[in-house]
């Protein structure tokens, strides 16, 4: 069942007239910067779910909120949808355009407003980077904290589109956690403040609610954030293990110790391998799993984290366990975490990843149930994820080429899934549904709760032209998905970090 | 239910007390009679006075599930706060915003509903912040369940952060999942004689630094710190600060507004402002908690020209004393407002869920 959409399955949409949206935003908007040809459309035809195109109607491109306002005021008066677009890094297709829609790329908002050491905040308009917000507060030592993968690339707005996460939400949060208030205009064209500059908002927690809302409340116009201390120290430990169980109930024994790491991840054999014939972090090949551990904050309680890690390490039966001896060896301990995903690509012609999250104690009946379903689809899978709060990223090793080979990867990807909702999980742990997984939110929701989240939209948008078919699925869809079907993802930007 | 949705965990078999709350709030939207949601009755105080048939949640009650090396615990809506926080406390474990009870009565659903957090919130966060999922009865008479039990979860739009604060007016919260942390190793507690100048800006110093700060307070001429974390960070600040040791039951004086200070007879009104926001020109008495973010007052003022010196710098006012003004909570923009409607008007169509408790318009 195909992911692109479908009227039959996602409602219908007029094809608008085109000429007559070019002559109405040429009167209202008549500075804007329009791209229309072809050529000019390409490049925005996927995110970073790359396997997934469609050319959009028209790309524009606004430089100020006032355009942005009359773009949406004159789509919403001719019922044009609107797809907004930040960097385009998305891996689920939440940016993926549609031929009937306006794309509304906000790359061009690009400034940081404001950093205020005092009230320990950044102002920023959507298209700002979320490294740059980091390096722009350095100076005043401090720092933003979520850092998804993509953080060279991937732009604020899509961050709080996405609800976007990272390796150290287990002490850090989520973009959620981190935010002090965002502007946004609506459908309609209105400007509208979530959150206020105060620790809360009166009325209900809106800006909670639009915070991975995927584009379909309303578009990200103006983003505070909340800064952070930067830790004095971050020390990390590898710990491995004959047996990923072990590694695995390490997890929960490190948190039953009353530790938060800032980072806690996990690699199997197959990862650990290819890492470390791609980047010589080194990792002991050997291994069935390793675990990296990262403690951070003031030096006198690392030292004491660190030894109570190692006690705990030790106790849950790590074959070795070795501490980044400097900033280097720390740095190279990363690298081969962080390149885990292109390492995979070296060994296998396509690979698919997942971004399921389970409860932790269900890990080892998990690990163990991919592995059978490894078995039974013949295709490997390398297992690498933030173990510390439960989000797996298992890696599906195919080769397209091969007859079949897509849809069996699709096959395995969807029973592992199916197994995340079956423990008590979710279908997506940071990476959004998009239009990736729309499908699966049948298997995770049942039509009460869809029929609610639609609810939620009409009272933002209620003719459905924000990001239409993205996030909830129609009830029809729903009813057409007679079985699970996991769509590939690939990875354009490979040379983005990916964790 | 869809029928490809997969058999979920968390869909365990409706309790009794859950099946009884769903036929009351089923025969309210037949009949269109509005209820009045009802736990502990510890936050009465808060909001608007509403009428309608009262429906209590303390019927539903109990730990649903709790794993300490999960870091979370499920909880019935009806649950005594007090109760949830002993079991996490056997466990060495807490609710890092160290929500008020107000009363000893107070609810795990009050708590969420009410979205108050303590002193310890703009280090570790709020009450939303640590929901993860929630199971609801809506205004559609359905009983629902958002997010869930893991920490990381973007599928579908946020409702359970949304269910915090919004005290009942969207749907009745029959369960929530939430995050928990274990409770610091160390924990110093100390006051300082200085001025309030001294101490504000002593705060915005410090935080812009690693230190291991956890509840500021200024109440006349003194500051009031907590420090936690590891044993030597937090004796290492401690030792420099020179301050007189203070009794830790202080920190719960302050959350449950039993400090000398909440006793004056003049109304209490809560300020909502940016850390960094000057100190606003009101009559009477302040308590500054939250490191300067809530600046509470004990004042006789008007409300329009404490609203205006709140607002004047990005912040609101709540006024937490009774029969003072109809509109307890900062009034909201027309637009907002407007979202404010679509919104219940969507959820809870038949207006049965605490209608008039915010504001008069929904």
């Amino acid at each position: 069942m195909n992911i692109l959409y479908d009227e039959h399955l996602d409602g219908v949409i007029p094809m608008p007239d085109r000429t007559a949206l070019l002559h109405k935003l040429s009167i209202r908007v008549p500075d804007l910067h329009i791209l229309r040809t072809d050529e000019e459309l390409k490049p925005y035809e996927c995110d970073g779910l790359a396997a997934y195109r469609v050319m959009p109607l028209l790309v524009v491109l606004p430089e100020t909120l006032e355009q942005v306002q009359r773009i949406m005021e004159t789509c919403h008066e001719m019922n044009v949808p609107v797809v907004a677009r930040g960097a385009g890094t998305g891996l689920s297709g939440g940016a993926l355009p549609l031929e009937q829609g306006v794309l509304l790329v906000m790359a061009k908002f690009n400034q940081i407003l404001e950093v205020n050491p005092e009230g320990r905040y950044a102002r920023v308009q959507p298209g700002v980077r979320n490294l740059a917000i980091s390096e722009a507060s350095a100076m005043y030592g401090l720092y933003y904290a979520p850092d998804p993968s993509s953080q060279i690339a991937c732009s604020i707005g899509g961050n709080v589109a996405e609800n976007a996460g990272g390796v150290h939400c287990l002490k850090y949060g989520l973009t959620v956690h981190n935010l002090i208030s965002v502007e946004i205009i609506t459908i309609e064209g209105e400007r509208m403040t979530l959150g206020s500059d105060a620790l809360d908002a009166p009325g209900f927690d809106l800006m909670a609610l639009f915070t991975g809302s995927e584009g379909m409340l309303g578009v990200v116009v103006e983003v505070k954030v909340k800064l952070l201390p930067k830790p004095q120290v971050a020390r990390v430990l590898m710990a491995s293990f004959d047996d990923v169980e072990k590694a695995g109930l390490a997890v929960g024994s490190i948190i039953a110790a009353g530790i938060i790491p800032g980072g806690l991840e996990m690699m199997d054999n197959l990862a650990i391998r290819a890492a470390e014939d791609f980047i010589h972090a080194g990792y002991p090949v050997e291994a069935e799993a390793i675990l990296l551990c990262e403690l951070d904050g003031v030096e006198s309680d690392v030292d004491e984290e660190t030894a109570r890690v190692q006690e705990v390490l030790a106790q849950s039966g790590a074959i070795a366990v070795q501490i980044a001896k400097d900033e280097a060896e720390r740095q190279r301990f990363w690298a081969g975490r962080k390149n885990a995903f292109p390492a995979v690509g070296r060994i296998s012609p396509d690979y698919y990843c997942m971004d399921g999250t389970i409860p932790r104690r269900e890990l080892p009946g998990v690990l163990k149930g991919i592995a059978a379903l490894s078995e039974k689809y013949d295709l490997r899978v390398a297992n690498v994820f933030h173990a510390g709060d439960g989000n797996m990223h298992p890696l599906i090793l195919f080769d397209a080429d091969q007859p079949g080979g897509l849809e069996t990867a699709e096959a395995l990807g969807g029973e592992i899934l199916e197994l995340c909702v079956k423990v008590g999980g979710t279908i997506t742990g940071e990476h959004g549904v998009g239009r990736e997984k729309i499908n699966q939110m049948c298997a995770q929701f049942n039509d009460d709760e869809l029929e609610f989240f639609h609810a939620v939209k009409a009272a933002f948008d209620p003719k459905r032209l924000l990001n239409p078919g993205k996030n909830i699925p129609t009830l029809n869809r729903c009813a057409e998905f007679g079985a699970m079907h996991i769509h590939r993802g690939e990875l354009p930007f490979p040379e983005l970090e990916r964790f | 239910m869809s029928t490809t949705q997969t058999n979920r965990p968390g869909d365990r078999l409706s309790t009794a007390s859950e099946t009884a709350l769903l036929e009351q709030v089923c025969e309210a939207i037949n009949e269109g009679t509005p209820l009045m949601i009802q736990g502990g009755n510890s936050k009465a105080f808060l909001g608007r006075k509403t009428q309608g048939t009262i429906l209590d949640t303390k019927i539903h009650q109990g730990v649903v599930n709790y794993d300490p090396t999960e870091l979370v615990v499920s909880v019935k809506a009806g649950t005594s706060l007090a109760e949830l926080e002993s079991v996490l406390a056997e466990k060495g474990q807490f609710l890092p915003f160290e929500p008020p009870h107000f009363s000893e009565t107070a609810t795990v659903g009050g708590m969420v509903a009410a979205g108050i957090a303590g002193p310890r919130r703009p280090w570790v966060g709020s009450v939303r912040d640590f929901v993860l999922g929630t199971k609801v009865i809506t205004g559609h008479g359905k009983l629902l369940r958002f997010g869930g039990e893991v920490m990381k979860n973007v599928a579908g739009y946020d409702l359970s952060r949304l269910m915090a604060g919004c005290y009942g007016c969207l749907g009745l919260i029959t369960e929530v999942s939430m995050k928990v942390l274990p409770k610091p190793r160390h924990q110093r507690h100390l006051s300082i004689a200085c001025d309030q100048t001294t101490a504000l800006s002593n705060l915005t110093l410090w935080g812009q630094k690693p230190l291991p700060i956890t509840g500021a307070c200024f109440y006349q001429d003194r500051l009031y710190l907590r420090l936690e974390g590891g044993e030597a960070s937090v004796n290492n600040f401690a030792q420099t600060l020179q301050g007189d040791e203070l009794d830790p039951v202080f920190w719960n004086e302050l959350k449950e507004q039993t400090l000398p200070f909440f006793q004056s007879p003049k109304h209490l009104w809560r300020l909502s402002l940016p850390v960094e926001a000057k100190q606003p020109s009101l009559e009477g008495d302040c308590l500054i908690d939250w490191g300067g973010a809530q600046r509470w007052f004990k004042t006789s003022q008007a409300e329009n020209e404490i609203r205006q010196q709140a607002t004047a710098q990005g912040g609101h006012a709540t006024c937490f004393s009774q029969g003072v003004t109809d509109q307890p909570f900062q009034p909201l923009n027309p637009l907002v407002m407007r979202y404010h409607q679509q919104l219940k008007e969507q959820l809870d169509p038949k207006r049965i869920f605490n209608p008039g408790r915010m504001y008069s318009d929904y």
